[in-house]
């Protein structure tokens, strides 16, 4: 009973949350990240519907979402002719359900296997499709893409979603709604049976289940929200191009839900807030964020095989044991001259590829041609790195004398 | 006919006939055990009934359905059900869904997508009892694969008998266990197969004259006995072939 | 027409044994590691940046020969540093690694070179036509990419059949779990085909940088198509990455090079259509049109119909 009501609290803050964001930032640049934000939470879950929860490895999620976002352009372009007439509050469904058409005929054929065999499947697909795409310009709209203009169609109790806050909050409602179906997914027998068939799938079929049956029926759901996703893309945007189906936006979620975590539900959230904010922050300050962004891919999978929510699940141990604070003073150790030797490592980066001479960074103003400026920034940063090093025993010994107590060996 | 027959399975392996020429009667309610040298076909053997490979030529019966060219989740729906020799659970949940996963078919939820197991009070009592039987209540929230050896073994008894199968096959069921270790799951198999039918493949014949009330030889791919425990023991051939260093000992 | 097929014949060689140079190495490392090196391309490309960079102070020759080496120690140290690392998180999390250093590559590309184009070219003393066919030239780089090409594969193949490391490499694919019972350094070897399959990586980018253009997206361009040939030819197999690769330069020289389309075989069949009709785009496709998509809708029939590949033996 306790543990429901802590349940339902946790939904109804996520929910307050979503509603109550643009109270605290309403600037119009904040309200388009978090329309990015919804979008790109809807469909970094539905991609670990896939990968996280069926150990299917995808590389071609984007068709989905693509062909949900263009057929939703095609369903507004409709409404504005007049051909149809419903609200538009109802367009990220039209997405979804052509997500999952679209899923069910892909998926009948490329579910057999999972591992390699549907991982080239899905990019062979992903390759075939956006390259048709740029073919059959009349459906695709070639390079330009198709646009439509969603305030047409009945006013939804009198709002005709002209301001992009309007869209976040039918994009809030609908990331909750998304959210809750998937998570509710997770717990029926179907949803328990995909985590089963990637464990296991032979064992899985000694206990009555088809494998394939099981990968597929994950398949055409994921299908589904992916195409909700490309629906709201095409709420927030009016427009969508071939890029949105194309292997560079599949591996986009991918690595959202892999820095995020696949193991945990909340893993792709965090995913998908913490790339869309690098992507519309970082972009601003630098055009190297991508270097950045794959630098902290490649240590993502190197160092954290369980992304962010994995690291942040690790501490409940201690927490529960009411050991985290022993742990703080060690973190700040490590973490202080890790910091310096980031930043100092940035500074090495941007300055070697600054088009001025002078390069201001953190209130400072760096000289590309002075090797002096070169040798402080440059043993700022080994002296950081060394200091980092030197600190990990007592990170780890720390750790250790967290995670354990007196007595605790055997267990 | 008993509820399991075998007639005249072959089984090849591109040029390698690993079976050849099988036929055996399982009767309802039986404690059956195959031994035999390694390379015998033991485990190829349940591969064929359980339906993870195809027969070769001849053909299998369970309860009166033809089992040989089904897949492992049709012959799995019809209440048989089997352990492997290699632990083989789902390593990443716990031991909980592990086993609920296990009752899921035969409580009849398919592929269901519309219900909610945890509000499902029926299943999730069931998988308790089970996880009682098998001795894991305890670690009824510990992921799967990292519970101690003996313990996966009992994990994968659960899973096997949880689904309530009539005929349960055990492949090495207490292999690399300790003697200790060994005598605790003879007495768990012994309690959770009560009343149904048992085929094991076994290697320590303690166990095997223990528990089986037939035993079957399998010598290269042919049985060349099958029959009860004392008169295996005594059978002249059956010492030539298998038994003799483990005879002297016993 | 005699001329086009001709012409397309050669060219569909050269890329075809270009592919092949890709291919084999992503094979090799595939069958003995089981990791579908998702940056095997971004390697090729890095191959064609350092050649342009040695061969503006050095001359190409010496970017023929450093090059590639630069690119294999570079590819055994992505193994031993990264990959060996993450191995036991999985295969997923292997080919995930490799996605990653894909893209990573290619903005380290961006950062150091630019995103422009190279101007890199090919060495002067090759600057002649090799032959001239109904009025068209063959040039003589193109004859010496099928060149070195053959003489890759040749090597290769005596490499593989006639010495110890041969073997033991043959073994490893054939029986990926018992090289290491022999006494074999498993990951010494490992990473030394590693090495040596982004070095064959490397030379094809040295090679066909001139051609193909040297730019941050010339990668992409290839690597999903060195993918879709070892599939097809079969996971593990070289033989079947060789005719698959032959197979897919040709199929796709020649559709480039035909001028037959949609509206040839429905003329063909005597239906026609109205130019406003929903499907016009369906009805005026040509053949070249669809060159860029026949390798993927190749792959998709064949993985749906003989998962293994045309001589693969192994499943996964």
């Amino acid at each position: 009973m306790m543990a429901s009501i802590a349940k339902l609290s946790l939904w109804a803050g996520y929910l307050l949350v979503l509603l109550a964001l643009p109270q605290f930032f309403d600037s119009i640049l904040s309200i388009s990240i978090f329309n990015q934000m919804a979008i790109a939470i809807i469909f970094a879950l539905s991609y670990n519907m896939l990968l996280g929860q069926g150990g299917m490895l995808s590389f071609g999620h984007a068709v989905y979402f693509g062909l949900g976002g263009f057929l939703a352009v095609h369903t507004l372009i409709l409404i504005e002719n007049g051909s149809v007439y419903f609200s538009i509050i109802f367009i990220p469904l039209v997405g979804g359900i052509f997500g999952l058409l679209a899923a069910i005929f892909i998926g009948s054929f490329s579910t057999r296997k999972a591992g390699t065999v549907f991982a080239m499947i899905s990019l062979g697909i992903g390759e075939l499709i956006a390259a048709s795409s740029l073919i059959f310009v009349s459906f695709f709209g070639g390079e330009a893409g198709v646009s439509g203009d969603r305030t047409f169609g009945p006013l939804f109790f009198g709002v005709d979603f002209a301001q992009d806050l309007e869209i976040y909050y039918l994009a809030a409602i609908w990331v909750f709604i998304a959210t809750v179906f998937m998570y509710l997914f997770t717990q029926t027998p179907a949803g328990r049976m995909a985590n089963a068939v990637r464990d296991n799938p032979e064992r899985a079929e000694f206990i009555g289940y088809s494998a394939r049956r099981v990968r597929f029926i994950s398949f055409c759901a994921s299908g589904l929200f992916a195409g909700i996703a490309g629906g709201l893309f095409a709420l927030n945007y009016e427009f969508i191009t071939e890029e949105n189906l194309n292997a560079a936006t599949s591996g986009r979620v991918l690595l959202m839900a892999y820095i995020g975590g696949l193991g945990y539900f909340i893993g792709p959230i965090i995913g998908a807030v913490v790339l869309t904010l690098m992507n519309s922050l970082l972009s601003n300050y630098s055009e190297l964020w991508l270097l950045y962004l794959g630098v902290l891919f490649l240590l993502t999978v190197m160092f954290l095989p369980r992304g962010f929510a994995g690291l942040i699940m690790m501490h409940q141990v201690a927490w529960l044991r009411g050991t985290l604070r022993r742990l703080a003073l060690p973190y700040l150790i490590t973490g202080i001259p890790a910091f310096i030797f980031i930043l100092a490592s940035i500074a090495m980066i941007e300055l070697s590829h600054t088009d001025g001479e002078v390069f201001h960074y953190l209130g400072v103003s760096l000289e590309r041609g002075s090797s002096i400026d070169w040798m402080l920034i440059g043993g700022i940063a080994i002296a950081a790195f060394l200091a980092t090093r030197k600190s990990l025993q007592q990170l780890k010994d720390a750790w250790e004398d967290a995670n354990t107590l007196p007595g605790d060996e055997d267990s | 006919m008993g509820i399991l027959t075998l007639t005249a399975v072959h089984k090849n392996f591109g040029e390698t006939e690993i079976i050849r020429g099988v036929s055996l009667d399982i009767e309802q309610g039986e404690k059956h055990a195959i031994i035999g040298p390694n390379g015998a076909g033991k485990s190829t053997l349940f591969h064929l009934i359980s339906g993870l490979h195809r027969v070769t030529t001849g053909t299998i019966t369970f309860k009166q359905n033809e089992i040989q060219n089904k897949t492992p989740y049709e012959v799995s729906r019809l209440g048989l059900t089997r352990s492997f020799q290699v632990t083989n659970i789902f390593a990443r949940m716990n031991v909980f869904e592990n086993v609920r996963c296990a009752l899921l078919w035969s409580s009849g939820y398919r592929y269901s997508f519309w219900h909610l197991l945890g509000s499902q009070g029926e299943i999730n009592d069931r998988a308790m009892e089970v996880l009682d039987q098998i001795g894991l209540k305890n670690k009824a929230l510990f992921p799967a694969g990292e519970l101690a050896y003996a313990q996966q073994r009992a994990l994968e008894l659960g899973i096997a008998i949880a689904g309530g199968a009539e005929l349960i096959m055990l492949d090495e069921p207490v292999a690399g266990m300790s003697h200790s270790e060994a005598s605790n799951a003879v007495d768990l198999i012994r309690r959770v197969t009560a009343g149904k039918t048992l085929i094991m493949v076994e290697h320590d014949m303690n166990i095997v004259f223990d528990l089986a009330d037939r035993i079957s030889v399998l010598v290269y791919g042919e049985i060349i006995a099958s029959d009860k425990p004392e008169n295996i023991r005594a059978n002249s051939r059956v010492q030539e072939a298998y038994l003799g260093e483990v005879g002297s000992n016993a | 027409m005699l001329e086009v097929f001709i012409f397309a014949t050669l060219n569909g060689l050269v890329t075809g044994l270009l592919l092949f140079m890709l291919a084999s190495g992503l094979t090799l490392i595939f069958s003995m590691m089981g990791v579908l090196n998702f940056a095997h391309a971004s390697f090729y490309m890095l191959g064609a940046y350092f050649a342009y960079s040695i061969s503006l102070t050095m001359g190409f020759w010496l970017g023929l020969i450093f090059a590639p080496l630069i690119v294999g120690v570079l590819g055994a140290m992505v193994e031993r540093y990264g990959l060996r690392r993450v191995h036991k998180s999985g295969h997923v999390a292997e080919l995930v690694f490799t996605f990653g250093a894909a893209f990573l590559i290619e903005e380290s590309i961006q950062f150091f070179w630019g995103p422009a184009t190279k101007n890199y070219r090919s060495p002067d003393i090759l600057d002649f036509p090799l032959f001239t066919l109904f009025g068209q030239e063959f040039s003589a780089y193109r004859g010496f990419m099928i060149f070195i090409s053959m003489a890759i594969f040749i090597v290769l193949f005596r490499v593989l059949t006639h010495s110890r490391i041969g073997i033991i490499i043959q073994a490893a694919i054939t029986h990926p779990h018992t090289v290491a019972n022999l006494g074999h350094n498993v990951p010494l070897i490992f990473m030394g085909v590693f090495g040596v399959g982004t070095a064959l990586a490397g030379l094809a980018g040295v090679i066909a940088g001139p051609v193909l253009t040297t730019f941050p997206g010339m990668a992409a361009v290839l690597g999903s198509i060195v993918f879709v040939i070892v599939v097809i030819g079969g996971l593990g197999s070289l033989a079947g990455a060789f005719i698959a690769s032959l197979l897919i330069g040709l199929l796709q020289s020649y559709a480039i090079a035909s001028s037959v389309g949609m509206p040839d075989l429905l003329d063909l069949l005597g239906v026609s259509f109205e130019a406003d009709h929903p499907l016009n785009d369906l009805w005026t496709v040509t053949l070249p049109q669809i060159a860029p998509i026949l390798p993927f809708l190749l792959l998709v029939l064949v993985l749906i119909f003989r998962p293994t590949g045309l001589l693969g033996k192994r499943e996964e």
